[in-house]
């Protein structure tokens, strides 16, 4: 029967696995979390669920679930015998609850009033609202409705809280697909690592040969090993202002956070397009700024030039003299981007907008072709290609 | 079973925590802790150890840190220096086998409690190393030949912060629990087990306090439990009386002693700013 929700949990796209299914119902076996439903819902979710960014659809699978078993039991208790439950009634009614039935207007008035609930329970289920959430603030709902729970009249619901446990969801802001959150800013960061620590020179491991040749009982074992922080060195160029910033404020964390990793790292500002001037610091990119001669003076070539923009304007901000829409530029924004690259053979582009739009919007299709075709989505995907290509000798 | 983990008099957990720990010492499983810093991750285990009056072995993560030191180690250097000085210990390999915690952990006769802290500081290979010793509980040691067996399966605590992906393979075998930061109720209880002498007025200002700052949005870092257990001892020893945490009707008052509860300088910033613009309102 738990078979339903494993597989309910893998179109979920939870990747749950049999060995976590078995441990699930080892421990059912051992009766760690049999008598109630909550006890279940915990257990189960930890033998199952090993990340709180699924715990979200785990909730929402689990409520699924839970209604699909309460509709079961609907349908069988939809054909009991209304003598059978009166007869059940009064057998477990008290003398008091007894009268509380006839101040209601007696037995046959209450049960009447439960059948027009009931169709109206069906009603409201089959045009596909949740109901389990509210069982617990009407007299009938469906959780009141079985002989140990006829306490009909009774102010408060059975269960003294209406809102279970799993449809509160209160994990949503930890689900992955989501938005998009720490898990791509992670694996990104994994990438630049990587990219940091290869293409390193080997160099002569004191501690690695000791320990060979103590274990070579005093033979001497020279042993090399790769140098650890390579001499990478990158320059980062962000295109600021409108729907760029929130790109730049991730890519710039994302920097930031890897740049241990790096010899060097500098941060450079542009608008649009890359023209004659950068600048350091956003707030006075009026007064402080570096012209990109300079730029390309300053730095050795052997440094790593990561463009991050959405490359989205019009053509001629690119193409045309006098083009940029912030000041009057005296050569096109194309020959200034040609300068960079010919100083820094190793370059990249990373793009926030999906690669799918590329190709229809003509400034991104002329910058990536000025950049040689190096341009990257901002995903970790992109990443690792961009970093593939900056590693690759030109 | 004999023993059950359940609330001590200075730690609160709740149902759900609670079960998942007993389901793990049935099992046998480890149990893989996750939640926001300062909510207590690395005290469960310490808390599990003593109300189950078990022996705790704690293992502490960083960066270096290699599986292997977790068995064992073996210390090489030493028995060099030994050969050269013509020790007779040097014809003996296990003289310089060094046991690591999970080794300790597995000698134990009775239930034993291991804390494996902050797993994801790691190195990305270190879990991986550790499938068969978390799973069968047993290990091979190459140069003295023996294999070493868990003589009771310990219970083992996992901590993780979130800052490396786990493999999957890892997480099959543990179970999982994440503690979500606990809810107004829930924190006066921990309030309570901590400071059972603390006013009941003061208590309701400063959870108040506390829980409006962290809804101020765009807060870095957000307080924590423990931030506030130490905000409430500087309370508690400067004796400032409740009415002087109570915001008025805009709410705009900077908490006593804040310092306690913001860390960051900019959210010091920021939170003054938001406290200027609702008094310039007035």
């Amino acid at each position: 029967m738990l078979i339903e929700l494993l597989f309910k949990l893998r179109n979920a796209r939870i990747p749950v696995s049999i060995t976590e299914y078995l441990a699930m119902l080892d421990g059912l076996n051992h009766g760690v979390a049999n008598y109630s439903i909550d006890d279940f819902y915990h257990f189960s979710r930890m033998c199952l669920i090993k990340d709180e960014r699924h715990f979200d659809r785990f909730d929402k699978v689990f409520g699924d679930y839970v209604n699909g078993l309460q509709n079961l039991f609907d349908e069988v208790i939809g054909d009991i015998p209304e003598e059978w439950l009166r007869l059940e009634a009064e057998r477990l009614f008290s003398e008091e609850e007894k009268k509380e039935v006839e101040a209601l207007g007696g037995w046959d008035k209450i049960m009447e009033t439960l059948r027009e609930r009931m169709e109206e329970q069906k009603d409201r289920h089959q045009g596909g609202s949740k109901w389990i959430g509210t069982g617990g603030t009407s007299p009938f709902g469906a959780n009141g409705y079985n002989p140990a729970g006829v306490r009909i009249g009774q102010k408060s619901g059975r269960h003294g809280r209406a809102i279970k446990v799993w449809d509160k969801r209160e994990y949503k802001n930890l689900d992955s697909e989501r938005e998009l959150g720490t898990r791509n800013f992670k694996m990104a960061l994994r990438k630049l690592r990587r990219f940091a620590r290869e293409g390193a020179q080997d160099q002569f491991d004191m501690n690695g040969t000791i320990d060979a040749t103590a274990r070579n009982a005093g033979l001497l074992d020279i042993k090399m090993a790769a140098e650890r922080r390579n001499a990478i060195k990158v320059l980062l160029l962000f295109d600021v202002g409108g729907s760029m910033d929130y790109h730049v404020a991730v890519s710039e964390e994302l920097f930031s956070a890897a740049r241990s990793e790096f010899k060097h790292l500098e941060y450079y500002y542009f608008h649009n397009f890359v023209y004659e001037k950068l600048w350091k610091d956003n707030r006075r990119r009026h007064n402080e700024t570096l012209s990109t001669e300079e730029f390309i003076r300053t730095y050795a070539a052997d440094y790593r030039v990561i463009i991050v923009g959405d490359a989205t304007m019009s053509p001629y901000e690119i193409t045309a003299p006098g083009g940029s829409v912030e000041h009057w530029n005296e050569e096109a924004g194309a020959v200034w981007i040609n300068r960079i690259l010919e100083k820094f053979p190793h370059a990249a582009w990373l793009n926030p907008e999906p690669a799918a739009y590329w190709s229809r919007v003509p400034s991104v299709k002329i910058t990536h072709e000025l950049m040689q075709e190096r341009m990257y989505g901002l995903t970790v995907d992109g990443i690792g290609k961009a970093i593939d290509g900056l590693k690759r000798k030109r | 079973m004999t023993k059950k983990f359940e609330s001590t008099d200075n730690y609160i957990a709740t149902e759900d925590l609670a079960l998942a720990v007993n389901a793990a010492i049935t099992l046998g499983r480890p149990l893989l802790i996750k939640g926001e810093p300062g909510t207590g991750k690395t005290q469960l285990a310490e808390e599990v150890a003593r109300s189950l009056a078990a022996p705790l072995y704690r293992w502490h993560i960083k960066s270096t840190t290699k599986a292997q030191q977790g068995l064992y180690e073996y210390d090489a250097v030493s028995r060099l220096r030994d050969s050269q000085l013509g020790d007779e210990k040097v014809h003996d390999i296990a003289n310089y086998i060094i046991k690591g915690k999970l080794w300790e952990a597995f000698e134990e006769e009775q239930l034993s409690v291991l804390l494996i802290d902050e797993i994801d500081k790691a190195d990305i290979e270190f879990p991986n190393d550790l499938l068969l010793e978390i799973d069968k509980m047993e290990f091979h040691v190459y140069e003295t030949r023996e294999t070493v067996v868990a003589k009771h399966r310990p219970l083992v605590i996992i901590t993780s912060n979130n800052e490396k992906e786990l493999p999957d393979a890892f997480l099959r075998r543990c179970f999982f629990h994440y503690i979500k930061f606990p809810d107004a109720e829930t924190m006066e209880k921990i309030v309570e087990v901590h400071f059972p002498s603390i006013k009941k007025d003061l208590l309701a200002a400063a959870l108040n306090a506390f829980f409006a700052i962290r809804e101020v949005q765009g807060i870095k870092k957000k307080p924590s439990t423990s931030e506030l257990l130490d905000w409430l001892k500087l309370l508690l020893a400067d004796e400032i009386p409740a009415d002087a945490l109570h915001a008025d009707e805009s709410g705009s008052i900077i908490p006593k002693l804040h310092g306690a509860l913001l860390k960051n300088e900019q959210d010091v910033h920021l939170f003054e700013r938001l406290v200027f613009l609702n008094k310039r309102k007035q």
